[in-house]
């Protein structure tokens, strides 16, 4: 029970970051229908902007953690949306209205576009960022078995549960909210009632960028070293997260990380550390072959 | 009653590829007035609202509106600018009303131009701006006040598209007006409506001309609706007009008889058409 626990507290906060990053995939598919490929390594970027940003901060003797933090998160994540907007703006909206293969090309090449550039600039070793965020609390013993929590952990549960909270107030209840949904169902109707459509679409990607930042800010402080290729693996667990809980679906994406994370955090515990992505990605394969629409997907309707 | 010219369409061309879809058109649609473009299937009157919306680039021509909001030439105007500034609005022949929203939300996506300017693109409205609050609640109030128009009131919260298939046509229309334009288009508002309910379309469209005082054009096969509500007529066969004026004088027109009665003998607008001749 007690290993079992951790486990969960484990897969739980890894999930978050999956979560965070499958949103990206999600609403750039709802409303576009394209997989943004690219996504992973806007992830990856939004960890070097932390990491960068740490050690400046650092230079400049901001040595309050807390306040650190703070400032990392607001700059890392305007410095990656800054980046989501220019690869929408870039390589996606010239293919807008040209075949659907078209942009999907463009953001594989992104993709390697993105990770050669940060390994152009930071080299291929792994850098480290050790303790930023230290310590755990004990919740209970076992049979010897201490179960705990770090603060990291709880830092990243209760960030990702806050920008949770405000993104779903955004989508519901907002005008760009309701401008993004309304691009989802039918963009063209939307423009004919005055709906920017470009507009709409790149603060999509703004909004998915700021996010990745988030998860890559976490990542760093959670596992204390980061490499140009983190992007890759981190995307398509993400990806794989999305379409499990349902692509284009905004809950869906923020369940189906938490799974993928449970999924790994317990496959690593009880069975083999080595397999774990199979697991994550055999649950993708299951979840195609039995509900392609994801769990909390709708079936697709074709339009007429 | 029709005055100023609200909107001067002038030698609308529009081919695609070797087809001919509009072939020099011209016409006026005056302020405060109902016009229709009738014409068999076929006739390219689609083809002309989709030029007029921003759907197409015509070939050749000039579309020319000058509403309340000033003077644009529509052919310049790309996408989601007609409706934002020139103010142009348009409905469907297929209803394409945003399926999953309520019928509320509807409405209140369509003056989205409006709350974004007033959230300050959203960023300020995150602040719960007291302006904010003030125009979504204005927003509010007007998506209230075309629900009661188009008798849609009890149906607020419902999903769009659960309604029954005649009161999805006024939701458009709502819709539509809730962008608050200078011109709306509407595309075949009567097609699948019983005879009491395009009546009742016909007095909603005859009161949103009088109290809203902004110009309507139609395009409709049911002559009931049009020979009742139009002002005026404008009469497309093969891409080209073939003849305009008011109702009366439509409908004696040699053209116009030859072009329905000649072409399509068992389509139901020409059997209507039949029936509206005097």
């Amino acid at each position: 029970m007690a290993y079992f626990s951790q486990q969960l507290i484990n897969g739980l906060a890894l999930g978050s970051i999956y979560g965070l990053i499958a949103i990206g995939y999600t609403m750039v598919y709802g409303i576009i229908g394209m997989i943004n490929f690219a996504h992973g390594d806007i992830y990856m970027l939004g960890a070097f902007h932390s990491l960068i940003l740490f050690l400046i901060l650092g230079s400049l003797g901001v040595t309050w953690v807390p306040l650190a933090i703070l400032l990392v998160l607001v700059f890392a994540m305007v410095l990656t949306a800054m980046y989501g907007w220019a690869v929408e703006r870039v390589a996606y909206r010239p293919l807008r209205g040209s075949t659907r293969i078209a942009p999907l090309i463009s953001a594989i090449g992104m993709s390697i576009l993105l990770q050669n550039y940060v390994l152009l600039l930071q080299g291929a070793r792994g850098k480290p960022l050790h303790g930023v965020v230290t310590g755990s609390i004990p919740l209970f013993e076992q049979g010897g078995f201490v179960v705990q929590i770090g603060y990291m952990q709880i830092l990243i549960i209760l960030v990702t549960i806050v920008l949770m909270a405000g993104f779903t107030w955004l989508i519901t209840r907002t005008t760009l909210g309701r401008a993004q949904r309304a691009c989802e169902q039918d963009r063209r109707m939307a423009a004919l009632l005055g709906v920017n459509i470009d507009r709409t679409i790149s603060m999509t990607f703004v909004i998915g960028a700021s996010l990745a930042a988030v998860a890559g800010l976490m990542v760093t402080l959670y596992y204390g070293i980061i490499d140009f290729y983190i992007g890759f693996v981190a995307g398509i667990k993400a990806f794989t997260a999305a379409v499990l809980g349902g692509i284009g679906s905004l809950p869906g994406a923020m369940l189906g990380g938490m799974l993928i994370g449970l999924i790994e955090a317990f496959w690593s515990a009880y069975f083999t550390v080595e397999y774990k992505d199979v697991a994550a990605f055999s649950v993708l394969v299951l979840v195609l072959i039995f509900r392609p629409t994801g769990l909390l997907g709708k079936p697709d309707v074709e339009k007429v | 009653m029709p005055d100023a010219p609200l909107l001067t369409v002038e030698h609308l061309s529009m081919r695609f590829g070797g087809l001919v879809a509009v072939d020099d058109v011209s016409f006026a649609a005056a302020d405060r007035a109902i016009t229709a473009i009738i014409g068999p299937n076929g006739a390219g009157k689609t083809t002309v609202f989709n030029c007029l919306t921003g759907f197409y680039k015509p070939s050749i021509g000039c579309m020319r509106l000058d509403g309340a909001r000033g003077s644009f030439l529509l052919e310049r105007l790309d996408g989601f600018r007609v409706a934002q500034k020139a103010g142009v609005a348009r409905t469907f022949q297929n209803i394409r009303l945003f399926a999953g929203m309520s019928v509320l939300e509807n409405l209140v996506v369509a003056q989205h131009n409006r709350l974004m300017k007033a959230s300050g693109y959203t960023v300020l409205g995150l602040f719960g701006l007291g302006t904010y609050r003030a125009e979504e609640q204005a927003a509010v109030e007007r998506a209230r006040y075309w629900l009661d128009r188009t008798g849609l009131t009890n149906a607020a919260d419902d999903q769009a598209a659960s309604l029954p298939y005649g009161a999805q046509r006024r939701l458009e229309i709502a819709r539509a007006m809730c962008t608050e334009p200078v011109l709306l288009c509407l595309d075949e508002p009567a097609a699948g409506l019983n005879a009491r309910e395009s009546a009742e379309l016909n007095e909603l469209l005859l009161k949103i001309r009088d109290d809203e005082k902004i110009g309507i054009l139609l395009i409709e096969h049911d002559m009931s609706v049009v020979m009742e509500i139009s002002d005026y007529i404008v009469v497309l066969d093969y891409g080209r007009k073939i003849a305009e004026g008011v109702p009366s004088e439509i409908r004696r027109d040699a053209n116009v008889i030859k072009a329905y009665l000649g072409e399509a003998e068992d389509e139901g607008p020409a059997a209507r058409a039949g029936e509206a001749r005097p």
